[in-house]
């Protein structure tokens, strides 16, 4: 049903005056404020944290490698992506995790801080606690192996698979990384092909050799 | 991330649970008509208050919301409720009718209702709640009638009523270009 919000649509309830009144609301509203204080979103996010309502916290932090979207629970840091919000990675967190997802930068300080020294080349290794709530069975299997690869060093798609107890699951073990909700944080980039070629990476191969590189694997 | 989606588990849990946006692009969406409502119902002084309670009841309540339609309504159900708590809670008394009597006299022409505006929403913020409400979203959102017969869990009618009602008032206070 459409209803019209023009003074035409309550003419039959007002006795006059009331067109022109409401007009007058109208054109004084223009008087409230067009935006809410900037400070209040802080406020907001600090409270909810405070009474264990924000269940994904995120921000947008810059990288060498472009924007990042991070993303932590009160577990730990559950997402990375190699991209900005509103391309569905908020979508996929809202679905997969909780819809109680508010962008809370200050939750987020260590992460960037981390993040920061890695890609400075001041840290190897992340002291991060991880919630791995994006992954299941055999992925999460995987992607644990994988964490295990140390800075500098790498792996190979069927080492993984069979760290991850499938030896013969190598294809799934490609697919497992290329899932990988944790990027650079989960050193899926330290995974080659036996031989040594690149193989795949989902933020794109020219990421995955800058992160070698940095790393000292590729010159 | 492809991979659960296309998993059975994945499929089943898309049909038991309802698709929510998440949180930050309801506020972003919502922010500016939520704290429009807080002013002009709550005033300058509360407004802040009442939007950060409002916002909190929102997170709380969000994640057992049954369909993820009429947001905006509920929303604003929400800062309804808020606004009131607020007035009750600092024994606020609505602006008395005596503090604009002088007006029915002399009727302000509508400039004058444009530059007078704080004095027009202490008329507003007199009203009954359901009245002010009722006011702000039809005049300042133009929300249809249905989506404010949900959000006053009123009839259409009654939602009707209570526009006419708060308009009536503020005429008979001499708000009347």
């Amino acid at each position: 049903m459409i209803d019209n919000p023009t003074p035409n649509g309550t003419a039959d309830l007002s006795e006059g005056g009331d067109a022109a009144l409401e007009a007058a609301l109208r054109s004084s509203a223009t008087a409230l404020p067009d935006a809410a204080p900037p400070e209040l979103d802080r406020l907001l996010a600090e409270r909810a944290a405070a009474e264990e309502l924000l269940d994904v916290a995120y921000a947008t932090v810059d990288s060498p490698l472009g924007p990042l979207v991070v993303a932590a629970t009160p577990r730990g840091l559950v997402r990375v992506a190699y991209t900005e919000p509103h391309t569905g990675v908020l979508e996929e967190l809202s679905r997969k995790v909780s819809p109680r997802v508010l962008e809370a930068p200050a939750r987020l300080d260590a992460v960037r801080r981390e993040l920061d020294e890695y890609f400075e080349g001041r840290r190897v290794g992340f002291d991060l606690p991880l919630d791995w709530a994006l992954t299941h069975g055999f992925t999460s299997r995987v992607l644990q192996a994988t964490a295990r690869i140390a800075f500098g060093s790498t792996s190979t798609y069927a080492e993984v698979a069979s760290r991850a107890g499938s030896p013969r699951a190598v294809r799934a073990a490609g697919n497992a990384l290329g899932a990988n909700p944790l990027p650079v944080v989960v050193p899926c980039h330290r995974v080659l092909r036996t031989g040594g070629a690149l193989g795949g990476y989902t933020g794109g191969l020219e990421r995955k050799e800058y992160l070698l590189r940095l790393e000292g694997v590729l010159i | 991330m492809a991979a659960p989606l296309t998993s059975r588990r994945a499929r089943r849990e898309r049909l038991i649970h309802v698709k929510l946006p998440p949180f930050q692009a309801l506020l972003e969406e919502h922010r500016v008509d939520v704290y429009r409502y807080c002013v002009a119902t709550a005033g300058r002084s509360e407004a802040d208050d009442c939007f950060q309670e409002t916002w909190i009841a929102a997170l709380r309540a969000y994640p057992k919301l049954r369909r993820a339609t009429n947001l905006r309504a509920w929303l604003l159900r929400i800062a309804h409720n808020k606004a009131m708590d607020l007035h009750r809670s600092r024994g606020r008394r609505p602006v008395p009718v005596e503090s604009v009597p002088e007006r029915a006299g002399a009727s302000p022409g509508l400039e004058d209702l444009v530059e007078e505006e704080p004095e027009l929403w202490e008329a507003v913020r007199g009203l009954p709640p359901k009245q002010r409400t009722a006011v702000f979203c039809r005049t300042v959102l133009g929300m249809p009638y249905e989506e404010l017969a949900r959000l006053l869990e009123s009839s259409h009618d009654a939602a009707r009523r209570n526009v006419f009602e708060g308009l009536r008032t503020l005429r008979e206070e001499g708000w009347n270009p």
